[in-house]
């Protein structure tokens, strides 16, 4: 659907309405995935391998059954073996078969009728492992004599030499590297490492299921997607679709870190034995150990530049782990790296090898920030070489309309120069810095994605509009949503409420992700909302007794479209809505579809830190983030996700980390030593939104969940760089670290 | 599991005998490790209901803290804050704002932490634990308290009831300062106070400089307090100080700091104390 140059004087979109949200969440009358219980329920409890790779030679469950209370132990024996490979992967990630591949994988679990009874059952089980060697860092994986964590599942494109560990392999690119580095007057190669990181959502994984004799099931869960929910956990308990109804609660953050199932096929099975309610929450200290965190990346970057500032040659080597089983994460970072950049000759190689680390999930802009991180702290080392403006270098080489970019797409209209520009013209570009500060600066991008949303708009007799559609809210969805139907209704705001719906309610949503809700799911709306006018219109015209092409909807009223048409007064949508059950019956709008033409999304941030230098501290004292909204249906979230993402990337360059020890367990499961920032940790995140229409919508949308988390990480390394001297390419650059360097540099 | 609020010091310690008792004030270390099944306690012994235990009481120009007084208790005692700066100020360090309304001075000394904020300042005011056990009151240095991490000199039936600070000549002043990666909510990396008191003349007359997570145990480091001695923290004072503070530590490496980094911090943090310190003291560098 094209953007509309005629429409530009909207009414409720680009204003800040109250979220919808707000009173429940302050009050604690919104319903978290752990807030539901259900007559006769049970409470469950994983048991996890305390080994970061063993073979699991026994398990003995028969004393945790015996026990007064417990009512089902399922382990592996309890689930069949699903054809396809992600789905058998991702259950044997929920209940570990043959192996435990990371600290923390589960291998048995209990339901009891309390908690107390079900963590002593957990004690009863005996299990007895072999232990096996364990490989938990990227490179050493990716050698031959390695140990393997799982054997042949290299995917046909993996060229020969590689351990069996290596999984993936991708690359992109165009052009003459050798050429194009043969015309540069600086060469700039660096390698950089990036630690693994948790989203940190403040709510655990959490649900409750119910599974009944007769082979049908109810599962309440929080999710970024119901309807991946319902397909997973129907493959696994192998039943069909239509037999499990998933409800998704309402979710305390997720940032692609619900886009899986952890626990709710283990809570399916319990149930079943059980012939009762179940409910499993994990603890903190198991969603760091046994949910998805990110990949962790070691990287090698080569550029070319010549005097003035032009890029000649690029490439990037990029090597990504997602823990114990196969992803194509790399080919996200692989894909992103340059993607800034309008490069001649472009390279990127990306490969992924498995560790005995917990399966990977996305986290916001899954491999582009550690893959632009490394690029964008060697282009800003090729600036001070070559003294020149980091925001003029980043200009001269922008991608622009019509770039082939180095994956291969041709952009169409995109706001990476008008981001430059804006950060160029702003105050904070060209502030006195204090002594030991440093600003830094660094472009950011993420591809956005559309698909499959499906959405109903019901006109209700009292003049109001109920929006169900399947996208859980993680970001102001509802509040986006609901504008947009009152935008096209031509009524108020609060005149709209939009609710996300079980799987049984409304047809199939793709999960929610890439960035995708407002402007799938929006465009959805946009054209259930088309559909109910249209319907309105000739409610109206048969009211009227005149031609139904003869009426249009105008300012939230059917009207006769000319003099021709007969002159009637207009009809607003509560009067033609009050008298529709006379008119024909209820009126609403549907819509469904799989929606291209997300367009991408750039963003530049600006940040000053100042660095303690006899501790090594930072400070991120000022920070401003700029980025392309395409249209911002309310600012208010548009901001909040240019903070968010700020904030959890900041997180990722100076302290967020998985650390393991020589034995291969993690040695930081809880926010005490994974240091998320705090408030106190923080500046104000200024924002400033630039609105250059994605052509691929009538608004002009584009997704800005993302691509926010994408910059912060070379942006604070590169005003580390020119603040305190020390260029570090290891994250997170934690105060050890920059102290180390620091008194390397002397 | 038994929850008993003994009235008499007497009744709580013959509580404390029985096996697994623990001993309950602020409960903010205690529950958490209860939680996280490190401790599994069959009796807890709440010894916020002993007589005093929750009173700051002047003895002797000094101040009697009681063992279940919490951390925003003695932050908002206005003549105890003004007296020991740097022994609340490393207290009131502890945990959140919430656990500040619980969390007290004797119970982070007695959790054995060697990075427990609550208890550099303490040993170098020279801090003295008030204990009660089954053979009666005993008074003992707040240095000598911990033994290693987790361990104390307690005996077996033993329990802080109160810690005395003493009476604060003239031109004195203390303060503490920890390393942590982020702003609160954290454990200190390294941590160090200084307790000065100047001379007529403004020069140093007594400094006990004591250290935090870069040992076993808090300890103090009297070799740094003897070269701040004499002097008006001028740098080669300062330098010799940073040094003995160095040579004295002996920390760990692990996911918080390595060796080297606690090292070179703890030098640091002891210098900006004890310029804190003295600019508390009214010293004039």
């Amino acid at each position: 659907m094209a953007f509309d140059e005629t429409k530009h004087d909207y009414k409720v979109i680009g204003t800040r309405p109250v979220r919808p949200d707000g009173i429940d969440k302050v009050t604690g009358r919104a319903l978290y995935g752990a807030d539901l219980s259900a007559p006769g329920m049970l409470t469950a409890a994983i048991l996890r391998s305390p080994h970061a790779h063993a073979k699991i030679v026994k398990i003995d469950t028969s004393k945790a059954e015996a026990m007064a209370g417990v009512k089902a132990v399922v382990t592996s024996r309890d689930f069949g073996l699903p054809e396809d490979q992600d789905l058998r992967d991702t259950q044997d990630n929920c209940m570990a078969r043959d192996k435990v591949l990371y600290d923390g994988h589960a291998v048995a679990a209990v339901a009891a009728i309390n908690a107390q009874v079900a963590k002593a059952a957990l004690k009863a089980i005996e299990v007895e492992y072999e232990k096996l060697p364990h490989v938990i860092d990227v490179d050493d994986a990716m050698k031959g004599d390695a140990p393997l964590v799982l054997e042949g599942r290299a995917l046909e494109t993996v060229p020969e030499g590689w351990s069996q560990n290596v999984t993936n392999y991708c690359e992109f690119g165009h052009g003459d590297l050798d050429d194009g580095f043969a015309r540069a007057d600086l060469i700039v190669e660096r390698s950089f490492k990036t630690g693994a990181t948790h989203q940190g959502y403040i709510e655990p994984h959490a649900c409750l299921a119910s599974m009944g004799p007769d082979g049908r099931g109810e599962l309440w869960c929080c999710t970024q997607g119901q309807y991946m929910v319902r397909e997973v956990c129907a493959g696994i308990m192998e039943i069909e679709a239509s037999q499990l109804k998933v409800t998704p609660s309402e979710i305390g953050g997720g940032f692609g870190g619900k886009t899986t199932v952890f626990i709710e096929p283990v809570a399916l099975a319990l149930s079943r034995k059980a012939g009762r309610p179940v409910k499993l929450v994990m603890t903190r200290e198991e969603v760091f150990r046994a949910s998805g965190p990110t990949i962790h990346s070691s990287t090698d970057v080569k550029i070319g530049m010549t005097k003035d500032g032009t890029i000649t040659a690029a490439r990037a080597d990029l090597r990504y782990s997602g823990g114990c089983y196969p992803n194509g994460t790399c080919e996200m970072g692989a894909q992103a790296a340059f993607a800034p950049y309008d490069l001649k000759a472009v390279r990127t190689y990306g490969w992924n090898a498995l560790t005995n680390r917990p399966k990977e999930i996305s986290y916001r802009a899954p491999g582009a920030p550690t893959a632009i991180y490394a690029v964008e702290s060697v282009v800003d080392e090729m600036c001070q070489k070559l003294g020149l403006d980091p925001v003029d270098v980043r200009l001269k080489n922008a991608a622009d309309k019509g770039t082939k970019s180095s994956y291969g797409v041709t952009f169409e209209d995109i706001g990476l120069k008008a981001t430059l520009e804006a950060a160029k013209a702003h105050p904070h570009y060209t502030a006195p810095l204090g002594p030991n500060q440093g600003r830094g600066l660094s472009c950011g991008f993420w591809f956005n994605f559309g698909g499959n949303a499906s959405v109903t708009l019901s006109v209700n007799t009292d003049g109001t509009v109920n929006v169900t559609e399947g996208n859980p809210d993680i970001g102001g969805s509802r509040a986006s949503i609901s504008m947009i139907a009152a935008e096209e209704l031509g009524i108020g705001y609060d005149r709209v409420r939009t609710i996300v719906a079980d799987t049984t309610s409304i047809g199939h949503s793709d999960t929610t992700d890439g960035s995708r809700v407002t402007f799938t799911v929006g465009l959805a709306t946009i054209k259930a909302a088309r559909d109910a006018k249209t319907k309105m219109c000739a409610r109206a015209a048969a009211l009227w007794g005149i031609d139904p092409e003869a009426v249009e909807w105008v300012d939230g009223a059917a009207q006769p479209s000319g003099p021709n048409a007969g002159k009637f007064p207009p009809m607003s949508l509560a009067e033609i809505a009050a008298v529709s059950f006379q008119t024909g019956g209820p009126i609403a709008g549907h819509h469904e579809s799989n929606a291209d033409g997300a367009g991408v999304s750039f963003g530049v941030h600006l940040c000053d830190i100042e660095v303690d230098p006899e501790t090594g501290a930072s400070k991120v004292v000022r920070y401003t983030v700029f980025q392309d909204a395409g249209k911002a249906i309310h600012p208010d979230y548009v901001e909040g996700q240019l903070q968010g993402g700020a904030v959890q990337g900041i997180g990722w360059a100076l302290n967020e980390e998985y650390i393991y020890g020589e034995d291969g367990i993690l040695q930081n499961p809880g926010f005490l030593d994974y240091r998320v920032p705090v408030a106190s940790d923080l500046p104000p995140i200024d924002t400033v939104i630039l609105e250059v229409p994605n052509p691929g919508h009538p608004y002009g949308v584009r997704g800005v969940g993302e691509t926010s988390i994408v910059p912060p990480l070379a942006a604070i390394a590169n005003a580390m760089s020119r603040g305190a001297g020390v260029r570090l390419t290891q994250l997170p650059m934690s105060p050890p670290r920059v102290l180390s360097a620091l008194m390397a540099k002397g | 599991m038994r929850y008993a609020t003994p009235k008499t010091a007497a009744e709580a310690a013959s509580l404390l005998m029985e096996d697994a008792a623990r001993v309950l004030a602020g409960g903010t270390d205690l529950l958490v490790q209860m939680k996280s099944g490190r401790l599994a306690p069959e009796t807890i012994v709440d010894i916020k209901h002993l007589p005093g235990l929750r009173d700051i009481t002047r003895e002797d120009g000094g101040f009697r803290i009681g063992a279940a007084v919490s951390g925003a208790e003695m932050g908002e005692h206005t003549d105890l804050v003004a007296a020991w700066p740097g022994v609340v100020e490393g207290v009131n360090l502890i945990g959140s704002t919430q656990v500040q309304g619980r969390a007290t001075m004797a119970g982070n000394l007695c959790n054995g932490s060697p990075a427990a904020d609550g208890v550099p300042a303490q040993i170098a005011a020279g801090a003295v634990a008030r204990l009660e056990g089954p053979e009666g009151t005993r008074d003992v240095p707040v240095a000598e308290i911990p033994t290693g991490p987790g361990k104390t000199s307690l005996k077996r039936g033993e329990f802080v009831t109160s810690i005395f600070l003493p009476a604060r000549p003239e031109r004195s002043g203390d303060a503490y300062l920890r390393f942590i990666p982020r702003t609160e909510m954290d454990i200190a990396v390294a941590g160090a106070a200084v307790n000065l008191v100047l001379g007529a003349d403004g020069t140093v007359a007594e400094a006990r400089v004591a250290l935090g997570a870069v040992a076993p145990t808090a300890m103090e480091v009297p070799e740094a307090g003897a070269a701040l001695t004499g002097s008006k923290l001028e740098d080669p004072a300062i330098e010799a100080m940073v040094d003995a503070v160095r040579a004295a530590c002996k920390p760990i490496d692990d996911k918080r700091g390595t060796v080297e980094f606690r090292t070179h911090v703890a030098g640091v943090l002891a210098k900006r104390a004890a310029r804190i310190a003295f600019a508390r003291a009214g010293g004039q560098a």
